[in-house]
């Protein structure tokens, strides 16, 4: 491997000033390569998800660096940053956060739309992505129509409609029963084994944890362990 | 981006349906209110100029004082005589009659039955003069107007108020103490614009009224038309001349009297109307501003409401500028439909105040177009706090917000 994908030097990142300063991150070394899965755990409030919303380039650090690709994120500017997710970065959030009252159609072809793709287009690659998540044929459906491992999967399809290099979930399980979760986590794999995209995920459940080639556990802020573990034997996919 | 913003806009609009029609209401009011108070007030400008443009361009109308219109009066300048009239007769050529007019608001009585209206004094050129039609009986004859007989000529109004179907024709009136012949009817020339009826009047020889009304030999004005061949603007410098001599006013000082023809009464007139219609549009204009605070009021709303559809957003990738567009759009979308909504309640409004004022309606694209555009600025501007707002929102917060 040449250049990583991800690489962190350093990386702090301080709440507040004064007596009511926190600091979430207190310097974060992490180097992750194109093609890697990357578990994240920790108790909470260890920083797992501030450290996820600096990858995802949502935030940025308060000192150190990070490089994505080679290029610098504490130097871009906003509207930098959000061109960056959006050509770059997949999101996969906890709460799903789907627009409500939008087909899951719609809210897939979301970041198509701020890409400038025309509606054929969209409506073509929204179809595919959705029909790639076991979701084919329930575009027209809107969110609170759809079951919560169904609204997860729109919001995997949406995070993976505009073939992103990187892709960020934050507990994408956290609020699904443990047969959904497998679901997803075997949608992450295959994602990740397939098409070669690199995910990067924060899980409190060690079950979950096991679909990673890699398990790096936070504990105040600071990385206490990185461990790379043999892949699954058992179902890696779906069958 | 932008029509997709635009549809997006609609699709907002159309999901709270309710509040976006009270949201619009304002402007709504505001646009419909303005353009109908213009549109109104150009067809009363109008209407005046036509009904006065319409006694004919040959007409001079004299009056003691400078100025003429509502809220100005000839106090302090002397009134006219008899004898001005017969100056100006005698000693100017060219013109075809002098027609002194004098008036008093009276009650008439008729067979048991009571109208107010207004008496004029004057010659037998008056109704010449005024374009006016004899339909029954006949007009006062030089005995009659030397003597100040008691004899009038009637309007439609009058003669209906008065007399019913009748022909009032050799009937009587009595006009306060005294009672007078009914020697003629006037063809009915209809409502005028300042809301006045004409046909709502009485004419008598000038002496008769000077003497058993007014109780004065005081002439109120003086009308001169002016022959076909001879100058109007002669007439007017010897008129002004012979006035000045007569009314003893010193070459440096300003003249005491007016002379003007029925064009400059038209324009005087109008610029009357004009300046209120300004008043009344401004007036309306304000309410515009109401309604678009109101909607910044409602965008900021919906800015806080949709917190987490902002942040997912900007999370996947839309820029400041795209979020600030999108808001800003709907912002104007919402404005603009209250215009249009405005103006076709405006139309409709104009259409039947004009028909209820006797007024022409006189469709005015400019003040249409102006609305339309101010509403879609109003837009813009009360738009645009909210909007920025909405794009300057911190991503992560944003989708923390519940
Ligand atoms: N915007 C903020 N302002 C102040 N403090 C914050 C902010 N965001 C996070 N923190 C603090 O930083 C610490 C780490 O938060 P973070 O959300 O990264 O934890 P986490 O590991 O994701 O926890 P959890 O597992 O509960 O999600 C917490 O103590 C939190 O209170
Ligand atoms: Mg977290």
């Amino acid at each position: 491997m040449s250049e990583p994908l991800i690489s962190l030097t350093e990386v702090t990142r301080r709440f507040g000033t004064g007596a009511a300063a926190f600091q979430a991150l207190r310097g974060v070394d992490l180097s992750i390569d194109e093609g890697d899965f990357v578990a994240i755990m920790g108790p909470s409030g260890s920083g797992k998800s501030s450290l996820m919303n600096i990858l995802g380039c949502l935030d940025t650090p308060s000192g150190g660096s990070y490089r994505f690709r080679g290029l610098a994120v504490e130097g871009l500017s906003r509207d930098q940053r959000a061109l960056l997710r959006r050509h770059a970065l997949g999101f996969v959030f906890q709460g799903f956060n789907l627009l409500a009252r939008t087909s899951a159609q719609e809210n897939v072809e979301l970041p198509l739309l701020y890409r400038g793709e025309s509606a054929t287009q969209r409506r073509e690659r929204a179809r595919a992505a959705l029909a790639s998540v076991g979701l084919e044929g329930w575009g027209h459906h809107s969110p609170a129509e759809l079951s919560g491992g169904q609204q997860q999967r729109v919001a995997i399809a949406r995070a993976l409609v505009t073939g992103p290099s990187l892709l960020l979930a934050d507990e994408p399980t956290g609020n699904l029963d443990t047969e959904r979760s497998r679901e997803i986590m075997d949608l992450l794999t295959d994602l990740n084994r397939d098409k070669g995209i690199t995910v990067v995920m924060v899980t409190h459940e060690a079950d979950m944890a096991e679909y990673a080639h890699r398990v790096v556990r936070l504990v105040d802020g600071r990385i206490a362990s990185d461990v790379r573990q043999a892949e699954r034997q058992d179902g890696g996919g779906r069958a | 981006m932008i029509w997709n913003a635009l549809l997006l806009a609609l699709r907002e609009i159309r999901r709270n349906l309710m509040r976006s029609f009270l949201t619009i209401l304002g402007i709504v009011i505001g646009v419909s209110a303005v353009i109908t108070m213009v549109t109104l007030g150009n067809g009363a400008t109008r209407a005046v100029s036509d009904q006065i443009s319409s006694l004919g361009s040959n007409l001079l109308i004299i009056r003691p004082g400078q100025h003429l219109g509502p809220g100005r009066d000839s106090a302090g300048s002397a009134a006219f005589k008899v004898a001005d009239a017969d100056a100006l007769r005698n000693q100017i050529n060219g013109l075809a009659a002098v027609v002194p007019v004098s008036s008093k608001s009276v009650t008439l009585v008729a067979m048991s039955r009571n109208w107010s209206a207004g008496v004029t004094g004057t010659s037998r050129d008056w109704f010449s003069a005024g374009k006016w039609q004899i339909v029954s009986g006949r007009v006062f004859n030089d005995a009659e107007e030397r003597a100040g007989a008691a004899v009038c000529v009637i309007g439609e109004t009058v003669r209906r108020e008065l007399f019913g179907g009748l022909d009032p024709v050799g009937r009587k009136i009595r006009v306060k103490q005294f009672s007078c012949d009914v020697i003629g009817l006037l063809a009915s020339k209809g409502q005028s614009t300042m809301g006045n009826d004409q046909d709502d009047l009485v004419a008598m020889p000038l002496r008769t009224v000077q003497r058993r009304l007014t109780g004065s030999v005081d002439v109120a004005t003086m009308m001169v038309s002016v022959r076909d061949d001879a100058s109007m603007d002669l007439a007017k410098d010897q008129i002004t001349w012979l006035m000045r001599e007569r009314r003893h006013i010193g070459p440096g000082d300003n003249d005491d009297f007016s002379v003007m023809d029925t064009r400059q009464i038209a324009e005087t007139l109008s610029s009357t109307t004009k300046v209120m219609t300004g008043l009344l549009g401004a007036v309306a204009a304000v309410s515009l501003l109401v309604g678009g605070i109101g909607i910044m009021n409602i965008m900021l709303v919906s800015v806080t409401e949709r917190t987490r559809e902002i942040g997912i957003r900007l999370a996947i990738g839309a820029l400041e500028r795209e979020v600030l567009l999108q808001f800003l759009i709907e912002a104007v979308a919402l404005a603009s439909l209250g215009g249009v909504v405005g103006i076709i309640l405006a139309t409709v409004a104009s259409i039947s105040g004009s028909a209820l004022m006797h007024v022409p309606y006189l469709f005015n694209p400019m003040i249409n177009l102006l609305s339309f555009g101010f509403s879609a600025a109003i837009g813009v501007i009360f738009g645009y706090v909210p909007a920025r707002r909405a794009a300057r929102l911190d991503p992560i917060e944003a989708l923390r917000h519940e």
